[in-house]
């Protein structure tokens, strides 16, 4: 394997460990922020133990999340310096904002929150608390404008003077800050947390049940738990609609591949798995519109005329016109001294075919398909796991609600092995997202082997294996150090 | 606001703040204490409990320093990181470790015990200065690497930034004027560790074992320190004229501190900080000196910064092809980009006020062995 292919698995690696802890991160900012406001207003004992115990596995999650979050911020430079070149002037001003804004706001509050128990006064604390998960939220908004504009990247023109992606005005960061898929990922990723930390919290407190241990402690946690994960993942479902709506209009080949959809049409029929399909669906999921066209692999790479009437040219032909931009690029800026009339005519070709710089990279029409396979299973995965979750927390939420939950033992087993689920219902979400819009860093732009640093395939297998150890290390540890942190339980009396 | 206002201004928050996370990096320093065979046990968990609830801040300097350079010089984001692969790949191990070894170390079930997380505390301790410091070294005695920015448009060989060996930063080991540097930060960042938990814990055990550090910390800091600086001021600089062609220039640093009196000012004020904070934390019954020491240590490595980018020079020299070199003009974002930041920028003396605010609760009460033995909230 050479090194594009290293790189992109040591990013996908590091991505995936990162989305293993964030999602609890967001998810557990609530709940427990929730269970402290509901101490202070009520003066209650029981909700303040209730809280510090969630807290408790806040902490023990939110370091690994850090370790691994810094890896893959560095990584942008260590295993893509074109990509960082290319984006960087983009990129600046949501991660400055996110650094200023959030990371400083998460780390003071979040040592405010843990060790600041009788030293600081109820009030400051709480409000540490919902400052940590606000800033953990904040951070999330900012981080994932950059990565929507990476699918779609609005707001900004290429600048040949200085060969990157530039914006110029303040409508287009605006453009750039309310990019539509910025938002609708935003809250896809923000929401699906909460359901994370709603399916954690109700399995570890059915698991305290089993035992019929800590039951007072165990029943407040899933109903507020319960109500996270179920505002969670309705949140979930409108996003993930507007998700695609959104992949339909800026990117279709990533819809295609999700549907394996392989030529489309009008009343496209949506897949449930191979064999099972429901005439019209997919035109409605992906335009709203029963007669919606919605393209297939081969009409993306033929050409087709979309629902708004623009004729979209073939994979080969935007090749051919991305070659015409990458030649009069590098004419440009051969004579752009010496010659200003030639310069200028190869400026005018240049901005002409600009939009398909990134196709003139590849080397055959299909590069452009995405591993298919993959991409199909993540997504009925992603839905199929979400709709079973939200089941689960239905039905556990409003048997503890009825106090009726306590002697249905194959519920609370469920509702334990539903832990995992979660995680690879965010996995699957993720390799959506990601896998989808291969072979493109950014949408159209720029593709991955272009996005490289000049290293090595052994440098870069070397600290994929080196990380791989090292977060595998990490994870054990975690999980090993939270199944211990819960089998001691909260402090609160054993009722 | 003018581009050139813009960049210069981007390259002040850049030193800003990495003289702040030298300056935090007594986080670092104080945990090489944790080898001190004269501590008992609950005496090294008070000082790994009050390094521990500042770790987050040193961490999170770090990732916006990072994130300055991205967003405000992105050349150098993509040329060193990409370039200087194995230096930060090596920082970056021993920052995740340390992330870590505070949550884990005193869990039973962390299936390696107690000291193997004491030990990466203490690598961290060792490696995160020396590294830090050896590569912004390499900001005056240059670095192997080339630029072409037309390279994107040859399908056959598109990195813009490339390297010039397969050490991929490593060779920064072999200049011994950049790892004078890295050595001076360890000893910096060990006795402002010590002055850190001086001021930060109750227990006068521990107060005379950090002011023995502090007294034995300096010498050796001055030993490397001063080398570096000597050598710094007679070695040639890498000077750019205002066409951006840069050519190397005799007693260029020299130049810069007697052509920028304010930084020359900065730079000494600097110095006589650290030192009167060391004095206060060696010889005096003051636990204070972590304050002038620090402002002291943000002084000076400013001035350094400063010197490195300002006045004509390209901070981020290429031995290799000089005209390759990064310089404030070349390697900046655009006018707009640096504008938007320029006013989310203004929000930073909030930020610093309810930090500050924050702390000031915190510390309040100064750690005792107590605390440690009696609360369920620590490391």
């Amino acid at each position: 394997m050479d090194v594009i292919v290293w790189s992109r698995i040591q990013f996908a690696m590091t991505a995936a460990y990162h989305w293993l802890f964030v999602p609890l991160t967001l998810g557990l900012a609530l709940v427990m922020a929730i269970m402290e406001t509901l101490s202070v207003i009520k003066k209650d004992e029981f909700w303040k133990k209730t809280a510090q115990f969630w807290m408790k596995i806040f902490a023990i999650n939110f370091a690994v999340g850090i370790a691994t979050g810094i890896i893959l911020e560095f990584e942008f430079g260590t295993n893509w310096s074109n990509y960082s070149w290319f984006v960087g002037d983009m990129f600046g001003a949501p991660l400055a904002i996110e650094g200023i804004l959030a990371f400083f706001m998460e780390a003071t509050f979040f040592a405010v929150m843990f060790f600041g128990w009788g030293k600081v006064s109820p009030r400051f604390h709480l409000i540490s608390t919902w400052l940590t998960g606000i800033g953990a939220t904040i951070s999330a908004y900012w981080i994932l404008v950059a990565n929507g504009w990476m699918q779609n990247p609005v707001g900004t023109t290429f600048n040949p003077e200085t060969v990157r992606s530039e914006m110029a005005s303040a409508q287009a960061f605006w453009e750039v800050v309310t990019n539509p898929v910025a938002v609708s990922k935003f809250f896809h990723a923000v929401t699906s947390g909460w359901v994370t930390g709603g399916v954690f919290v109700v399995g570890v407190s059915c698991w305290y049940l089993l035992r019929k241990r800590q039951q007072r402690f165990a029943k407040a946690s899933i109903l507020i738990g319960s109500i996270v994960g179920i505002v969670g993942s309705f949140a979930v479902m409108l996003s993930g609609d507007a998700s695609g709506i959104h992949a339909a209009e800026f990117q279709p080949m990533k819809l295609a591949a999700a549907e394996g959809l392989e030529d489309g049409g009008r009343k496209a029929a949506f897949t449930i798995v191979p064999g099972i399909r429901i005439p019209g669906m997919l035109s409605i999921l992906a335009t709203h519109d029963l007669n919606g066209y919605v393209p297939g692999i081969n009409d993306i790479l033929n050409g087709y005329t979309d629902n708004d009437g623009n004729v979209i040219p073939s994979v080969a032909e935007k090749m051919q016109r991305g070659r015409v931009a990458l030649d009069a690029l590098a004419r440009y800026r051969a004579l752009k001294d010496t010659d200003p009339e030639a310069a200028a005519q190869a400026r005018a070709l240049l901005d002409a075919n600009v939009q398909y710089m990134g196709y003139g990279h590849l080397e055959k029409p299909e590069d452009v398909i995405p591993p298919v396979g993959m991409v199909f299973w993540a997504f009925r995965l992603m839905v199929g796991l979400g709709m079973l979750l939200l089941l689960e927390l239905l039905v556990v939420g409003f048997l503890a609600w009825k106090d009726k939950l306590s002697g249905k033992k194959w519920l609370l087993v469920a509702a334990l092995c539903c832990i995992p689920l979660v995680y690879i219902c965010g996995q699957a979400g993720w390799i959506v997202a990601e896998v989808g819009r291969q072979p493109w860093t950014i949408q159209g732009l720029l593709p991955v082997n272009v996005a490289i640093s000049s290293l090595s395939a052994a440098a870069v297998k070397t600290t994929f294996f080196l990380f791989l150890a090292i977060f595998t290390l990490f994870l054990v540890i975690e999980i090993r150090i939270m199944v211990g942190a819960i089998k001691k339980g909260p402090q609160t009396p054993n009722e | 606001m003018t581009y050139t206002f813009l960049q210069n201004y981007w390259w002040f928050l850049v030193s800003l703040l990495g003289g702040l996370l030298v300056f935090l990096m007594f986080v670092q320093g104080a945990n090489l204490h944790l080898g001190n065979r004269s501590l008992s046990d609950l005496q090294k968990r008070i000082i790994l409990n009050s390094t521990g609830r500042k770790w987050e801040l040193t961490f999170t300097t770090l990732v916006t320093f990072g994130g300055a350079f991205f967003a405000s010089f992105p050349l150098f984001y993509s040329t060193s990181f990409g370039g200087a692969y194995w230096v930060w790949v090596l920082i970056l191990v021993t920052f995740v470790f340390q992330a870590v070894s505070y949550e884990f170390q005193n869990k039973k079930e962390n299936l390696i015990g107690v000291k193997p997380f004491r030990v990466f505390l203490m690598i961290n301790g060792v490696l995160a200065p020396f590294l830090v410091g050896t590569a912004v070294g390499t900001f005056f005695t240059g670095s192997d690497f080339t630029v072409n920015k037309l390279a994107i448009a040859d399908p056959s060989a598109p990195v813009i930034s490339t390297w010039g060996n397969n050490w991929h930063g490593l060779e920064a080991l072999g200049q011994y004027h950049a790892v004078l540097l890295g050595c001076a930060l360890i000893f910096l960042t060990s006795f402002l560790g010590a002055l850190y938990i001086l001021n930060n814990v109750e227990d006068a055990h521990i107060h005379a074992q950090m002011r023995r550090s502090v007294k034995m910390g300096i010498m050796p800091f001055l030993i490397f320190f001063l080398p570096w600086l000597l050598i710094l001021l007679v070695s040639p600089g890498y000077a750019v004229d205002e066409a951006g062609v840069v050519s190397l220039e005799k007693y260029k640093y020299l130049h810069n501190f007697l052509q920028m009196p304010v930084v020359l000012v900065m730079f000494l004020t600097g110095v006589v900080l650290v030192l009167w904070g060391v004095y206060q934390g060696a010889f005096t019954k003051s636990r204070k000196g972590i304050w002038p020491a620090g402002i002291g240590t943000v002084l000076v490595v400013m001035a350094v910064f400063f010197i490195a980018g300002y006045n004509g020079t390209a901070y981020y020299p290429s031995c290799t092809d000089l005209q390759s070199s990064l310089t404030i003009r070349n390697s900046s974002s655009s006018p707009f980009t640096l504008q938007v930041m320029f006013w989310v920028s203004l929000l930073i003396p909030f930020v610093v006020a309810y930090i500050a605010y924050a702390w000031h609760q915190m510390d309040r009460h100064k750690i005792t062995g107590g605390e440690i033995s009696d609360t369920e909230h620590k490391y």
